[in-house]
Formats: structure tokens, C-alpha cells, sequence
């Protein structure tokens, strides 16, 4: 139980997912700091192969021409009624600060730990027979650094660090629409996602055509409706090469109706059954 | 407060800190700047905002896996002798067949050094000038005291050698095909991006990448730092194209529309979005009319006047695969927006493009668009928000190419300014025999070579043929190889067994730091250290030569003390302090050195430059880096070619071309002959007019090597081979690296950390390939196993898979047997884009994937 008073400053990470290009300095830093370098009290080595504290996970949504590209950084989230706590027994500390710490001695042998953490969060290091986690890099914000290293290394500023109270960070989440991974658990993680839904949810593409003396032409401005089951879900207007992208879309399979429609052309619709992120055959408007 | 020391490093990726404990460095971190001590930094107002970049160097992922790399199992870190070579025995007896093959043992130093002393001296004796040749690779460490243009070429110069002529790697369709129509010959023929970025900011609407990835690339050196600023163009609004066979991640990173082209093919793509423009009366007529010249053949041709075709959307489709919508919709967005053209990873150069069988017809196309749009007005011109930020660029510090200690004033931009500023002693190589880089296996395995030389200083240098042998110059028998990269680097790499393996050479030293690539064929090997472990000094992104002024990439421009921050790891040593103990053998130690280390050398580099006007040696030294406050808003370089536009002198701060080269007065226009934009080029007419492959009229020919030339037969999908994200080239992959974990970078399974070949759906399920299975990528060159990935980013019938791994690993034979090292230019071609060039054409292959069903190697 988190009976930490609400008003202290408490760390969190903030990741947008759209500045994110993947660079990977993130990965990097994360491995500079800790592989071959003791931290007592904090963290033992990371091996040098193997483990990925902070993880890059990838989504691509639809096939070629139209797709997008999703990277999202993943690593502890320093989860506020952490599984991983509860089952340490004494092992797993959380601080006061909010940083979750799985003691390098303590925790020796305690491979359960690994599968204490329901987001994969945990790396069993063979050699040293301990799980081990990315500690907020809680051995250097003691020493008044005011990042971990992935935020210190990330060019796009994609992940930031913000020490703030947890009246703070609520009113940020709600400003910003930040997400968490898996709130239905109920972990209350602190590490807080933007634009979260390029990642877990699904987009549908295409393209708009039509005939024009005989030659095929994109056509800019059609206007694209996608209902389902009456209701209208999503909405865009297709842009110079008639494509469209219709994003957001709930992960779950579903049938849908497509409706295109234009100024000067008679309108056209196709019935769409999503089972993941897509992309359309071009679609082809007749002249009016 | 941990104990440790805080250092300064510059790297290929950025400047970074160094934090060292009981002589092991405990982490590298890029600089944040100190708001108290270190200049401010711009503000760019554009359209009611105002932009600031960070206060900090954002540094590419391969810095900050440096750590690894030099604490790497594979380091060097003692001479060696392979075990069945005996320098005692004459040539012919050495087991030379057996380099690549035969293990190595432990020697001393002074044994090592002897040897090599030994054989430069008998080469000389027995063969004469031109038999030693030493050969070095396109980068290197950072700094300028240790620089393979600075210390290996005046211990070069100072033991006569055959020099292995690096071709224009980087530029290749810029320098042979794009200058023809431009000049910019000291820009090896590639556009500038002075001043641009505020007017890209305050202006344009619409970029289009054209074989661009800065967020992959990095701008060549230029770190992170033109991330932010490609967000700020997202976030004002503009648009975004990405004509590229692979939806890379700055596609990714930006949106926008992706077109993906079959590789090799864009000529076809640019002259039909030409031939919309002209149809649809939609180009510049006025900047045609006043600024270029031979636009009515041009037109002629476009249209089909003079060949019968015209080259409309249609007719480019089937060479293409974009469609003939597609390309009228981005002729007319393109006449409609303003709009920067982004051919490269700078947005004005370079690009994979540039490097295939068809690199010149698309770096040519590139000026020619530009051409017809009225390059130069607000909002019209080269970039991608990688260039042209307002960094002072009068401020001097030396580049790379200014040759750093070597005394070497032709090969080497020395002559401009670091010679005269920091006097040393002239280096001057005896022996004028080069061999293309490209060719050398041929050279030696043939004795004989053809090339055509990089060579800046005007157009026509290019069109002189060297010969190898040079009249009357003995043929190369001693390989002096530093570093060992042609395996991951050079196209049909596999040529490198063959050469390492004949007797035609008498005597093989490498001197690397790490045991990889053609390390493994040498006599001699040579551990040389790491820059960490020794003194330079440098700035970040400064290239110098015909990349002057590469710091506008920069948001800052950072100098850097790069402090010996460890003691050289086993018995290393440092590359400077290795040149030195042969010369002293040779009775050139005093000449080579002038008696000075290498930390002396920083304090003469340093006395040279700026900086002694804000900073004193001591200051520097002991905090390590300076930033260089930017540009006075008076002293900011206008934009580039507005200058041309108004047909007004030349007013950006690059002293190209020579006075001499123009046909105007002095600064007035181009450096072609006619000083304008020729649609047709002259240079091309006087030299080869009736060139079937490198016409003066910018024809579209179909590349010789394609799904429709007979490679095309049993190797039905085309394999590009860009530049790798994670490694700078060789420079961070292998060596048990921490980027070996990067899930795009390698794959691990089964004990090995396979390479990456990146397939369509398609493609994949055609062949029964799953995600992650290994697979074999072939041709009548050889095989590469691979771990398949994948991916929705490329279309049917193109496979991507990076260039330049580091490592080398034959399954049997070398030469003969499936390498697992990753090294893709084993598949690729040694032919060059058009004749009579010295040029690389790697990134064209066709090639065959399928399952691997052989044997795995043993578990590591
Ligand atoms: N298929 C394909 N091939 C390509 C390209 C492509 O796009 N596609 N691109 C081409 C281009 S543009 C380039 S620039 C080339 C690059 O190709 P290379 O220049 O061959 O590759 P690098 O990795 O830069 O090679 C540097 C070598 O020098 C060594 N070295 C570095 N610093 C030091 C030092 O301080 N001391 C010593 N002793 N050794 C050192 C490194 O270990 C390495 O072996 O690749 C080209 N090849
Ligand atoms: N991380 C990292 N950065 C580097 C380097 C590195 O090794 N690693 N190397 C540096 C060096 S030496 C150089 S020269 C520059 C190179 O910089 P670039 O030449 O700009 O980079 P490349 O990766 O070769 O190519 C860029 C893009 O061209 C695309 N492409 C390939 N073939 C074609 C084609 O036929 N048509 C079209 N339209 N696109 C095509 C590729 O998919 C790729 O996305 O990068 C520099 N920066
Ligand atoms: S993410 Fe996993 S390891 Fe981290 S605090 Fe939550 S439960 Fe524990
Ligand atoms: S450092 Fe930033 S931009 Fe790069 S992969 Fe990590 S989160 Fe993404
Ligand atoms: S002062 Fe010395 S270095 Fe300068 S020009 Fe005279 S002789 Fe040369
Ligand atoms: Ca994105
Ligand atoms: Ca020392
Ligand atoms: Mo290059």
C-alpha cells in the first residue's frame, strides 16, 4: 500500500511517443550506465548481452504505401502499488521519492520477482542470480543529477523526467492526455505515455481516385467517414494524394463502414472488416 | 561526488563527457551546457514564434556505445606474427596463402617494430619507389593530431608510398554527374545550405526527402541536434514527401507521403514530374530564361520531340512502380507549395542514391529540378532542417581535411589555413603512384589498375586517368593496411581474400585496434589504442576540405580538449606513437615527431585557431570544451543562391570556387562553363560527348543491373544497402558492442547476433520466411546468412539491409563459404556507375533469399 503523503515530490516520466524516432540512445545510455558498473545499495551490473532495461518495442501499422511507424520506450514503471513490492517481501523497496529499488543484496536467488512484474519489467541476471530493473537511475538523482540517462540522452526530448507531487502529475496527465501501460491492473505506474494510442491502437488507410478525361487522379479533399454499427467513429479529409488515415481506432476486430464522399463526385462505400491496422486498395470516385 | 574525473571526448558522434574512476571509465554522457559559463545560444523568430534549440550536443547512438567498443574482447592488445610467417624466409615462402587462415602469436614490440622497419627498408632496396602502399578507409577516431590525414600521412610522406586513393565515396553521383551541371567542384559537386534554416522555418511549405534519413544518418558527425529542429517544421505545418524504396525513420519520425520507388530508377520519376511542369506550364520560366542554359534540348528530350517518347507520368510507372497519380499530384503540390528539395541526409548532397548503378543520373536530376523552380527565392531551395543554422562560422578551428600535423599541403586543405597558422614542417610524398581504392584487388592480383582521381579543384580534375603502375614505379609487394574495414565496406568485398592470399604480396602489416575485418590477414599486426586513451583535440562536425562549414548542421558549434582519459589498454599504443617508433628506426624519429608529444601537438593546434581569444590553454585543459557563441545577426550567412537568383555577386562565406574557374568577373556565377545552370552540360560535351552512359543531356538509361538485366534472371529482388543507424560504418558494430542488443540492429538467436535483412510480407511469405528466421541472401558473388525481418516499410521486391558491418566470419573458406558476419557488400558490385570514373555503384545488387537450411556454426 502507498501511504506516501500526496504532496511530496515524486519522480515520473513523461514519454511522447510521436517525437520518438528510435533512435535508441535511450537503450544506450541505459546500458552505458549500468553494464560493468556496481552500484551498491542501487543496482548491480547489467550484463552486457541480454537485458533490456529500457526496451524498444515496434508497431507498424498497415502495408505498403501508407504506413506508420510506432516505437514505444518501455522500462520499469515504478509502479505506486507495485506487484513486484508485494511479492519482495522486504526485497523491493519503494522510496519516498517514488522510485521502486530491488535490492541487489535481498533480492539474490528471488527469480519469482521476474514474474512478479506484469509488464515484463524485470531481467533475471544468470551470473549474479538476481532480477534486476532500470532504477530510475536513482544512484545519480541522489547525487543531484536532475534526469536518468535516457532522458539526459534523448535528442527529440520524447522522454522527460519531472519530480512533482502527485496532485501535480494528475493535473499534468489530465492536461496532456497522458496514458499508462495496463491501468486496468491497477498499478499506478509512473511512467506516463503520450499519444499512447499511436501505438496499441489500430489505423485504418487508403486512397482516393477518380477519373479525369481518361487520367487517373488522386483526388484532395474527399471527405472519409468510418462508422460502426450506425455511429460514426472516425473522420478525415483526404490530403494532395488523396490518402487518408483514420487513426485511433479501437484494437479490437470489428466490422465497419466506409463512406467517401466529394464535392463533385458521386459518393462510394465499402464495407471493412478490421482485424489490425490496414491499408485500402485505392478507392475510385466517378465523375458527378 | 561518486570519485570520478570528468573528461572531454569529441567522436564521430558527437562531443560527450567521460567520467573516469580508479582508471576505468564509469560512463559517457553528452555535454549539457552550463547556463553560467558557456555562450547563449540563438533564437530564430519565425512565422510569430521563437525557436531555441537545447542547450546541450545531441549525440548519435553509436557515441554512446563507445564505452563498449573499448573495453571489447576483441581489442588488440599486443603485437603479433601469424604463426607461420617468417620474415627470415624470402617472399614466396612465407605461407602468404595462408593469411586469413593461420592463428597468430604474441611478439614484443620491439620485435614487431623491427620487422616492419626491416621490410620498408628492403621494399626499397629490392623494388624501389611505389612497392610499400598504405591504405587507410574513409573515417576515422575524431581529432586532428591523430587523424589518418594528419599522423599516417606524414609518416607516408616521410617513407615514400603508393597512396590507395580513397574514390568520393560519400558523393559519388554528385561528383561525377551532378557538378557537371552545377560546378561547386570543391563541394564535390553538391549544393550548399547556408542560411537556410531560417528560411525554411520562416517559409517553406512542403519538404521532400529524396533518398534522405537524417534521422538515421545524423547529418554525416552532426549528432542529434537536427531532430528537434525537423519537429519544429511538423509543428509549424509543413508537409512532407519521402520518395525512397524504404519507409525510413525519418518517414517515420514525420509523416507525410511515402513514395517507394524501385531503386535506381528516380531519373525516370524526376524528368516526368518535369514533363508535368512543362505540359502544364507550371515551372520558373523567368529563372530558366535568366539563370540556365540548353533548357530547349532539354525540353526537346522531356517531351519527346526529339526521341518520339514523351516522359509523362505513364511512361515512368513501369520503370518506377509509382503511379502515374502519384506523380502529377506531386508535380502540381510541388509547383504549388515552396518547397525544399532534400536529395541526402543533409538535404543538399549524398544519398543512397548517389551510390547506385544510376547514381549519377539522380544526383544530375536533383539540380535540374531544382532548376526549373527558381532555386533560390524564399522558401525554394535545398535542405531538411539538417543545415544552415546560425552558428559563427568565422570563428577558426580547423577541420579533419586540414591535414592537422602532416605537412602535406596537395593532399590536404593544409595550404589554406592550418599550414600558415600553425607552421610545421612540409611532408612531401616521393612517390606520385596511387591505385583506386575500388580496384585494389585487382592492382595486385592483375598488376594492373586503372582510376580517376578525386580532385576538387575544378571540374576537369576528374577526367585525368591514372595508371598503375605509374611509368617506371615498381608495383606494389608491402600492403601497410591501418584499420580493416573492406570486408563490411567495399563492393564484391569477397575480392579482398583473394588479394590478401597472393604471393604478389611480399609483406601484409595492419595496425588496428580491433581484431575484425582484414586485421585477420596480416603478417604483422599492429594494436594501436583507442582515442580515449590518448591526447587530441578537435571540434565537433568539423570536416574541414570539401566539407567546409559542416558545423551549420550544428546548433552549437562545441571544441573539444579530447583528454587521454585511460592508460592505453594491454600494450596498445597510440597510432602517432607507433609511426614514431619505426621512424626512429629509420633515422626519421626527430623528422616524423619534431620532438613532440602528442599532447604538445594539441597546444600548437590550439594556439592556431580562435580560441586563445576567449580561452586560455589551462582553462582549456582543464574544463575541456568551448562553445563558440553564435553568429552576430549581421554576421549570419545569407541564404544560399539568392545571390544567383538576382544575379548579384557571391555572398556566402565559402572561398569556391577558384578565381580562376569562373567564366564571369570574379563571384559572379557559377563554376560551369557557361557559369550558369547547364540543362546540358559543357564539361560533359568537351570530355566524352558521345558518352553511351554518362550522356551530356541527363537521358534516363535503365541501370545495368535490375530485375530486367540478367541478374534479374535468378536473383529477382533488388537489395539496397544504406548507411547503418546504430554503427558509424564499421566504427561501432562487431566487437561484442552494446549495440549488438539493439533490436534493429542485430538479431540474437541461436548463440549469434545475427545481421539484419529487412523484407516485405510479400516477399517473405512467397518463400515460406517467418519473422526472425535465418536466411540465406545470395548471388553469383556470394552468400551472407541474415535474420529476417519483417516489415510493412518496404514494398514487394526491394530488400533493405544495412552496409558496413565490421565483422568478417566465413563458415569455412574464407572467400568461398556463407559469411555470418553480415557483411552485405560481399553481394554487391564492383563495376562502377559509368565508365571512365573511379566510382562505387554498391547500392544496386540483385539477389535470392531463401530459408537457411545449412548448418549452424557452433554456439559463442
Ligand atoms: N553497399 C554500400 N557500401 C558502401 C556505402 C553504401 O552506401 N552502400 N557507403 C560507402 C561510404 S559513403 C563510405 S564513407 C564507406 C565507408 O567505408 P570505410 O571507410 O571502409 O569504413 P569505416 O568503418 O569508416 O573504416 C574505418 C576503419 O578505420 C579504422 N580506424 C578508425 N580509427 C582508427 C584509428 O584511430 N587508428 C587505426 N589504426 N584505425 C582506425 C576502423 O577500425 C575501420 O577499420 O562505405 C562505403 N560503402
Ligand atoms: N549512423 C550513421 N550515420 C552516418 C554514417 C553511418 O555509417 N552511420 N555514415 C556517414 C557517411 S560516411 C555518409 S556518406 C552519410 C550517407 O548519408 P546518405 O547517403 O544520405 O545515407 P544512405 O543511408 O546511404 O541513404 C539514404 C537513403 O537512401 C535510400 N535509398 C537507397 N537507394 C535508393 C534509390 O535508389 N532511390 C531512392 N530514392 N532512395 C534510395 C535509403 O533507403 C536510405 O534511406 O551518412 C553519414 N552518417
Ligand atoms: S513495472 Fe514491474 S518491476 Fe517496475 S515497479 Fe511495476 S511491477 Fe515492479
Ligand atoms: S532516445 Fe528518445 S527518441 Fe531516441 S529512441 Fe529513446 S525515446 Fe526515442
Ligand atoms: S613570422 Fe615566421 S611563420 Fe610567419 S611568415 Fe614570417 S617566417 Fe613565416
Ligand atoms: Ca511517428
Ligand atoms: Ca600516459
Ligand atoms: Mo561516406
Amino acid at each position: 500500500m502507498n501511504t506516501m503523503n500526496s504532496s511530496t515530490p515524486k519522480w515520473n516520466l513523461i514519454i511522447d511517443i510521436d517525437r520518438c524516432n528510435n533512435c535508441n540512445n535511450c537503450v544506450l545510455a541505459v546500458k552505458d550506465e549500468h553494464v560493468g558498473n556496481d552500484f551498491p545499495g542501487y543496482a548491480a551490473p547489467q550484463p552486457l548481452h541480454g537485458h533490456h532495461w529500457l526496451e524498444m518495442k515496434r508497431a507498424e501499422h498497415g502495408q505498403a504505401p501508407i504506413v506508420d511507424i510506432v516505437n514505444l520506450p518501455t522500462l520499469c514503471n515504478h509502479c505506486d502499488d507495485a506487484p513486484c513490492v508485494k511479492v519482495g517481501q522486504g526485497a523491493v523497496k519503494k522510496r519516498d521519492d517514488g522510485i521502486v529499488l530491488i535490492d541487489p543484496q535481498a533480492a539474490r536467488g528471488r527469480r519469482d520477482l521476474v514474474d512478479a512484474c506484469p509488464y515484463g519489467a524485470v531481467w533475471w541476471n544468470e551470473e549474479l542470480q538476481l532480477p534486476q530493473h532500470w532504477i530510475f537511475d536513482a544512484h545519480l538523482l541522489d547525487q543531484g543529477w536532475k534526469a536518468p540517462r535516457c532522458a539526459q540522452a534523448c535528442p527529440t526530448e520524447a522522454i522527460r523526467a519531472v519530480k512533482v507531487s502527485d496532485a501535480e502529475m494528475a493535473a499534468l496527465a489530465a492536461e496532456q492526455g497522458l496514458e499508462v501501460l495496463k491501468p486496468e491492473l491497477g498499478t499506478r505506474p509512473r511512467v506516463h505515455y503520450r499519444n499512447l494510442k499511436r501505438f496499441t491502437h489500430w489505423v485504418l488507410a487508403g486512397s482516393v481516385v477518380t477519373l479525369r478525361d481518361g487520367v487517373e487522379e488522386c483526388i484532395e479533399g474527399a471527405e472519409v467517414t468510418l462508422s460502426h454499427a450506425g455511429q460514426v467513429v472516425a473522420r478525415a479529409v483526404t490530403d494532395a494524394f488523396g490518402e487518408y488515415r483514420l487513426r485511433d481506432l479501437p484494437n479490437v476486430a470489428r466490422r465497419y463502414e466506409l463512406q467517401v464522399g466529394h464535392r463533385h463526385r458521386t459518393a462510394a462505400g465499402q464495407d471493412v472488416n478490421l482485424v489490425g491496422s490496414a491499408t485500402l486498395q485505392a478507392l475510385r470516385l466517378s465523375p458527378d | 561526488p561518486d570519485g570520478s574525473r570528468r573528461f572531454t571526448q569529441v567522436t564521430n558522434g558527437g562531443p560527450l563527457f567521460v567520467y573516469v574512476k580508479d582508471g576505468r571509465i564509469l560512463r559517457v554522457t553528452p555535454i549539457e551546457f552550463d547556463d553560467a559559463e558557456d555562450a547563449p545560444s540563438w533564437a530564430m523568430p519565425a512565422r510569430g514564434q521563437v525557436f531555441r534549440p537545447q542547450r546541450r550536443a545531441n549525440v548519435a547512438p553509436h557515441a554512446l556505445a563507445v564505452k563498449s567498443t573499448v573495453y571489447s574482447d576483441q581489442r588488440l592488445l599486443y603485437p603479433m606474427k601469424r604463426v607461420d610467417f617468417d620474415p627470415s624466409q624470402p617472399p614466396g615462402q612465407r605461407n602468404e596463402a595462408n593469411r586469413g587462415v593461420s592463428g597468430y602469436e604474441r611478439i614484443s614490440w620491439e620485435e614487431a617494430l623491427d620487422i616492419v622497419a626491416g621490410e620498408i627498408l628492403r621494399m626499397k632496396r629490392e623494388h624501389g619507389p611505389g612497392a610499400i602502399a598504405t591504405y587507410h578507409s574513409s573515417h576515422h577516431q575524431w581529432g586532428n593530431v591523430g587523424y589518418y590525414l594528419s599522423a599516417l600521412m606524414r609518416f607516408g610522406n616521410a617513407i615514400g608510398v603508393t597512396r590507395v586513393a580513397l574514390n568520393p565515396d560519400s558523393w559519388e553521383g554528385w561528383y561525377w554527374g551532378a557538378m557537371h551541371h552545377l560546378g561547386n567542384s570543391f563541394r564535390l559537386g553538391s549544393p550548399t545550405n547556408y542560411g537556410t534554416l531560417q528560411d525554411c522555418l520562416e517559409e517553406c511549405e512542403l519538404i521532400i526527402f529524396w533518398s534522405s534519413d537524417p534521422e538515421s544518418q545524423f547529418g554525416t558527425y552532426g549528432g542529434q541536434d537536427g531532430g528537434q529542429r525537423r519537429l519544429w517544421g511538423k509543428q509549424l505545418g509543413m508537409q512532407f514527401v519521402h520518395i525512397n524504396p524504404h519507409y525510413c525513420p525519418t518517414a517515420g519520425m514525420m509523416g507525410g507521403k511515402w513514395m517507394p520507388i524501385r531503386p535506381g530508377t528516380d531519373n525516370a520519376l524526376a524528368i516526368a514530374i518535369m514533363q508535368v511542369w512543362i505540359a502544364e506550364d507550371l515551372y520558373d520560366r523567368d529563372f530558366v530564361a535568366r539563370r540556365t542554359t540548353g533548357f530547349d534540348e532539354w525540353r526537346a528530350y522531356v517531351m519527346g520531340d526529339s526521341d518520339g517518347i514523351p516522359k509523362t507520368p505513364e511512361w515512368q510507372e513501369a520503370e518506377t512502380g509509382i503511379p502515374a497519380r502519384d506523380v502529377r499530384a506531386l508535380a502540381r503540390l510541388w509547383a504549388k507549395k515552396k518547397t525544399y528539395l532534400a536529395p541526402g541526409v543533409r538535404g543538399s548532397g549524398l544519398g543512397g542514391a548517389c551510390r547506385g548503378a544510376n547514381g549519377t543520373q539522380w544526383a544530375r536530376a536533383m539540380i535540374l529540378l531544382m532548376a526549373m523552380r527558381g532555386w533560390g527565392r524564399p522558401g525554394v531551395n535545398f535542405g531538411n532542417l539538417q543545415g544552415g543554422t546560425p552558428v559563427d562560422l568565422h570563428f577558426y578551428f580547423p577541420g579533419y581535411a586540414e591535414g592537422g600535423i602532416s605537412g602535406e599541403l596537395n593532399q590536404t586543405a593544409a595550404a589554406a589555413n592550418n599550414y600558415t597558422r600553425m607552421p610545421h614542417l612540409v611532408s612531401v610524398n616521393p612517390v606520385t603512384q596511387t591505385i583506386p581504392r575500388q580496384r585494389l584487388p585487382e592492382a595486385i592480383l592483375e598488376g594492373q589498375a586503372e582510376g580517376y582521381p578525386l580532385d576538387p579543384s575544378s571540374i576537369e580534375g576528374q577526367f585525368r586517368r591514372t595508371i598503375y603502375p605509374a611509368p617506371g614505379y615498381s608495383k606494389v609487394k608491402m600492403l601497410y593496411r591501418y584499420g580493416g574495414s573492406s570486408f563490411g565496406t567495399i563492393g564484391e568485398s569477397g575480392r579482398f581474400v583473394a588479394m590478401y592470399q597472393s604471393p604478389n604480396l611480399e609483406f601484409v602489416v595492419n595496425q588496428s585496434i580491433w581484431d575484425e575485418g582484414e586485421a585477420k590477414f596480416a603478417d604483422i599486426i599492429l594494436p594501436a589504442c583507442t582515442q580515449f586513451e590518448r591526447d587530441d583535440i578537435g571540434e565537433w562536425g568539423n570536416a574541414g576540405g570539401f566539407g567546409l562549414h559542416m558545423q551549420e548542421q550544428l546548433n552549437h558549434r562545441v571544441i573539444a580538449m579530447q583528454h587521454q582519459c585511460i592508460e592505453p589498454l594491454g600494450e596498445s599504443k597510440s597510432d602517432y606513437q607507433i609511426f614514431w617508433d619505426i621512424c626512429k628506426r629509420l633515422g626519421l624519429g626527430t623528422y616524423f615527431s619534431e620532438g613532440m608529444t602528442e599532447l604538445d601537438w594539441c597546444r600548437r593546434v590550439f594556439d592556431s585557431t580562435d580560441l586563445p581569444k576567449h580561452v586560455s590553454w589551462r582553462q582549456f585543459l582543464k574544463k575541456g570544451y568551448f562553445v563558440v557563441p553564435p553568429a552576430p545577426a549581421g554576421l549570419r550567412p545569407p541564404r544560399d543562391m539568392q545571390w544567383y537568383l538576382d544575379g548579384r555577386q557571391k555572398d556566402v562565406p565559402e572561398p569556391y570556387p577558384l578565381p580562376g574557374a569562373y567564366s564571369s568577373k570574379y563571384g559572379e556565377g557559377l563554376q560551369t562553363q557557361t557559369g550558369k545552370i547547364e540543362f546540358v552540360s559543357s564539361s560533359l560535351k568537351r570530355f566524352d560527348p558521345e558518352s553511351p552512359d554518362r550522356p551530356p543531356l541527363n537521358r534516363y538509361i535503365p541501370a545495368w543491373e535490375s530485375p530486367h538485366t540478367e541478374h534479374g534472371v535468378n536473383y529477382p529482388l533488388q537489395l539496397i544497402t544504406p548507411h547503418q543507424r546504430f554503427s558509424f560504418h564499421t566504427m561501432s558494430d562487431g566487437k561484442d558492442s552494446a549495440i549488438k542488443d539493439i533490436r534493429d540492429h542485430r538479431v540474437w538467436k541461436d548463440g549469434h547476433f545475427w545481421w539484419i535483412l529487412r523484407i516485405s510480407p510479400a516477399d517473405a511469405a512467397a518463400r515460406g520466411i517467418a519473422h526472425h528466421d535465418l536466411v540465406e541472401v545470395f548471388n553469383d558473388r556470394g552468400t551472407v546468412i541474415c535474420a529476417a525481418d519483417l516489415t510493412a516499410t518496404l514494398p514487394a521486391g526491394v530488400l533493405h539491409s544495412f552496409e558496413s558491418c565490421a565483422t568478417y566470419e566465413p563458415l569455412g573458406v574464407p572467400g568461398e563459404s556463407p559469411d555470418i558476419g553480415g557483411c552485405m557488400n560481399l553481394l554487391t558490385p564492383k563495376r562502377q556507375q559509368v565508365a571512365k570514373t573511379a566510382s562505387t555503384a554498391a547500392m544496386t545488387a540483385q539477389v535470392q533469399v531463401r530459408r537457411w537450411a545449412g548448418e549452424l556454426p557452433p554456439e559463442r
